[in-house]
């Protein structure tokens, strides 16, 4: 063409170009945090921050997963269910194997853990994709079915860890490293490795796709049952790390281990600034929304304003504002 | 005022109007202008609008046709000029307030309730009631009388899934002719129509002239507008180019006004016929519901042409090349079958599909150029298992010289180029997977002047570098002044073909509309 564009008049992109939905979930932290000081300064001590974020773990780590779920344009509400029972398909396991393996029981146990997580995750893959079930009534009917297992394996009760194995598993959860609480740094590992798979890896690029819009990613060539499938593995795989973490806090499994969890996933991922109808995923926002959601309860508890059992209310409340701010704020 | 309640006193109002000599304005846009943000999209329009008399508003696509009838209508406000009604201001702030004054809309898109009935359909959210309940019987029968007027003869009682698109549009109408109605505008009325439903539709339309309604109609067609319009208004660039009696204008005349030059520039001289040998042959193709056993071939550097009417299956056929629709039959590219089952092995095999649906299907709208742009090509930018951006920002940079996408930074979204530029990334983004078919569905859709004559210019370089090129196009005037070899759809089936000097609009609309053209080939080749 004779008319050509002066190329050197058009801006660069900018390596990182930062906007609300990036920056939001970390102010809301340190504002968070603030007022916490200002409520009780023990707040911001190192144990008691250590504590909290420590409890988040299990949420960040699950919620991670789901944003990969979350991204693709699914949902995943059997997350809960799921984590309560790969715990008790894991201690089982473990037990029947202590007395001839002792120790090496845990990692075989592990193993276990991710096997039968991987597995579940797929299952709820499959029936969304290949089923083309919708991801709400699919992962409804498994959050029934992994509750009613964990039930029945545990008769209602509660399936404790074998002595034998209690105390070398323990620092799983209670241990530290240079002084950091390890599920801390599993939690940064699992962010870490999902951040890379979702902003420098294929997969991460075709996962927002399929999430922002099908038809784009099918006239691309990017399969969308295998995209979708591989994000519920994905978080699976995450729900079992949880799981392996979990277990030594309470050394058991019972028929209420991760209720409501889902609740507390989904909220994490949407106030950490991914938007519920797909899309691009923002994996540090999700710890963040963890963290933050961790930080309200123990606010509660220290501050006697409100009870500590409206704490689930609470996160009801904070997904409800954060979708709206969502909404408005096209 | 006409409405079903009152059809009785139309008789008198029409010779009322008659009898007064002078027919004054029945509404007045004084210097109307729309602004979204920076963009003009209708600047300064001034029109009368007199009862009893079809008034066409005729334009290239984004020239602000749309947007003047949604200003008439009462969907958009302008930001600058007036309404008057009888002489008298008034703003419509809401698309009610059109209607209580008067002004029915007719929409280009078909919207009803598909699962409700006819009659439910016309009083939708306007029920009769009778003693708190709704008058099911009474609405029945004032809808069997309308649709009777209009000469749609369905059942009120029946669902409209299951009636035609003609009827469809039929009980759209009466729909918007409920209500007491002195001006009534059709927004692209007979773009989803064939030959018999245009003329009865045609029909309807003069008879609302006849009883003194003010008829504003906006089409493509300009043998229709040539046919019914009193005056035409030509607008370009948002901008009023001029009222014409409507007799006086021919169709070439009104085509060159729309389009402010000679068409004949618009395409780039036709190459020396040169088509090579067959590069993608398709047997028996047959997509359920859509394309029925067609068979064709596309030759090296060649630009072959696929018309029809809408839903003639032009576009199914290709997604079920593609392995985007489920489809039977054999695709050989240069001799090779092609598995297309899986739209990733048709695209790796080297066919490139450019949807017409730019922003529902080809763009991610809210994404940065570069992922766009390498979404179909991912493989070639990651040379580990990383993907490498800085290669990403190359390859975008390089389309965005090679393909003149006009920009302000890298760093936009794709949502926010304007339509003709979207169209060109689009094309950038099929041909980085270097496809040696490029098929392009609507290759200018939606999009400026100057842009098409790019595009065009970036087609014929196409098959100049050797590759075949399929364009699919609803306009003729674009097949007829870029391709080599033009194929005919009718109702899922190729009905024939034409090319060199038999490539005429009137040989395409024969095979494309008719079952009176024999099946076969219209003069031309060989």
């Amino acid at each position: 063409m004779t008319i050509m564009a002066s190329s050197t008049a058009i801006r660069p992109e900018r390596e990182w170009n930062i906007g609300w939905t990036d920056v939001g979930p970390f102010v809301a932290l340190i504002v968070l945090m603030l007022i916490g000081f200002l409520i009780n300064p023990d707040f911001l001590s190192a144990t008691n921050l250590g504590n909290v974020i420590t409890r988040s773990a299990f949420i960040a780590i699950i919620a991670v997963g789901a944003t990969f779920v979350i991204s693709s344009g699914g949902l995943d509400l059997s997350v809960g269910s799921m984590a309560a029972f790969i715990t008790g398909i894991t201690i089982l396991f473990m037990n029947r194997m202590a007395p001839e393996w002792g120790i090496m029981a845990i990692p075989a146990g592990m193993m276990v853990a991710i096997v039968v997580g991987l597995f579940c995750g797929l299952m709820n893959g499959l029936i969304v994709t290949i089923g083309r079930i919708e991801p709400f009534i699919a992962t409804l009917g498994t959050m029934g079915i992994f509750r009613a297992l964990i039930t029945y394996m545990s008769d209602g009760g509660s399936i404790p860890i074998d002595r034998s194995l209690r105390d070398a598993y323990r620092p799983v959860y209670f241990g530290t490293f240079a002084g950091i609480p390890l599920p801390i740094i599993i939690s940064v590992a699992v962010a870490a490795v999902a951040s890379f798979i979702l902003y420098k890896m294929k997969y991460g690029r075709k996962c927002a796709a399929v999430g922002a819009n099908e038809d784009v990613a099918r006239y691309s060539g990017i399969s969308i049952i295998k995209t979708r499938t591989i994000a519920y593995a994905i978080q699976g795989t995450c729900v079992a790390v949880a799981a392996i973490c979990y277990v030594p806090r309470l050394g058991a499994a019972t028929p209420t281990t991760g209720v409501l969890w889902e609740l507390q996933v989904i909220t994490a991922v949407v106030i950490g600034g991914t938007a519920l109808r797909g899309g691009k995923g923002h994996v540090w926002g999700t710890v963040a929304g963890a963290v933050i959601l961790e930080l309200i309860a123990n606010l509660m508890v220290l501050s006697d304003f409100v009870s500590e059992y409206l704490v689930a209310g609470v996160q009801g409340v904070i997904i409800i504002i954060a979708m709206l701010i969502q909404r408005f704020s096209k | 005022m006409s409405s079903v309640l009152s059809i009785e006193r139309e008789g008198e109002r029409v010779a009322a109007q008659k009898a007064n000599p002078l027919r004054h304005s029945l509404l007045r846009a004084e210097g109307v202008s729309k602004q979204y943000g920076p963009v003009t999209v209708l600047s300064d329009v001034t029109l009368d609008i007199l009862p009893g008399e079809i008034h066409a508003i005729i334009g290239e696509n984004g020239a602000g046709k749309s947007t003047f009838m949604r200003l008439l209508s009462g969907y958009i406000e302008p930001t600058a000029g007036t309404l008057a009604l009888d002489g008298e201001h008034v703003r419509f702030a809401k698309p009610e307030q059109a209607q209580d004054a008067g002004i029915a809309l007719v929409h280009q898109e078909i919207l009803l309730a598909e699962a409700l009935t006819v009659a439910e359909n016309l009083f939708l959210g306007r029920e009769l009631m009778r003693n708190g309940v709704v008058d099911d019987r009474t609405m029945r029968r004032l809808a069997t009388e309308k649709l009777a007027e209009l000469g749609c003869l369905v059942s009120p009682n029946a669902l409209v899934r299951n009636i035609t698109l003609a009827d469809r549009q039929l009980v759209q109408i009466a729909r918007a002719l409920l209500d007491d109605y002195r001006i009534v505008i059709f927004d692209e009325p007979t773009a989803v129509l064939t030959g018999e439903e245009v003329e009865r539709l045609l029909a309807i339309i003069l008879q609302l002239k006849e009883q003194g309604a003010a008829v504003l109609y906006i089409s493509h067609r300009l043998d229709e507008v040539q046919r019914l319009a009193d005056k035409v208004t030509v607008l370009r660039d948002g901008k009023k180019i001029g009222t014409y009696p409507g007799r006086t204008l021919g169709q070439m005349d009104m085509a060159r006004l729309m389009v402010g030059r000679d068409l004949a520039a618009l395409y780039p001289e036709k190459r020396a016929k040169a088509a090579g040998e067959a590069m993608l042959t398709v047997r028996d193709l047959s997509v359920p519901g859509f394309a029925k056993n067609v068979s064709f071939q596309a030759h090296k550097s060649e630009i072959l042409g696929f018309a029809g009417m809408i839903g003639a299956g032009r576009t199914e056929l290709f997604e079920g090349i593609m392995g985007l629709r489920p489809a039977t039959g054999t695709v050989e590219l240069e001799g090779k079958p092609i598995n297309i089952r899986s739209p990733r092995a048709v695209l790796d095999a080297g066919i490139g599909y450019l949807t017409e649906d730019r922003k529902g299907k080809g763009l991610l709208l809210h994404e940065r150029l570069a992922p766009n742009l390498t979404l179909s090509a991912l493989t070639r930018f990651h040379p580990g298992i990383f993907l490498r951006r800085s290669r990403e920002q190359d390859a975008l940079r390089a389309a965005v010289e090679q393909y003149d996408i006009r920009l302000k930074s890298f760093g936009v979204k794709a949502g926010q180029l304007s339509g003709g530029n979207q169209q060109k990334l689009l094309l950038a983004k099929v041909l980085l997977i270097t496809p040696s078919v490029v098929v392009i569905d609507e290759p200018t859709r939606g999009i400026d002047i100057a842009n098409k004559a790019q595009i065009y210019a970036f087609i014929q370089s196409l098959v100049t570098e050797g590759k075949a090129c399929i364009v699919i196009s609803s306009e003729m005037q674009e097949l007829i002044g870029i391709c080599d070899r033009i194929l005919v759809m009718r109702e899922g089936r190729l009905r024939g073909e034409v090319s060199g000097d038999a490539m005429t609009e009137h040989n395409v609309a024969l095979l494309a509309t008719s079952d009176a053209a024999a099946d076969g080939n219209v003069g031309g080749r060989k």
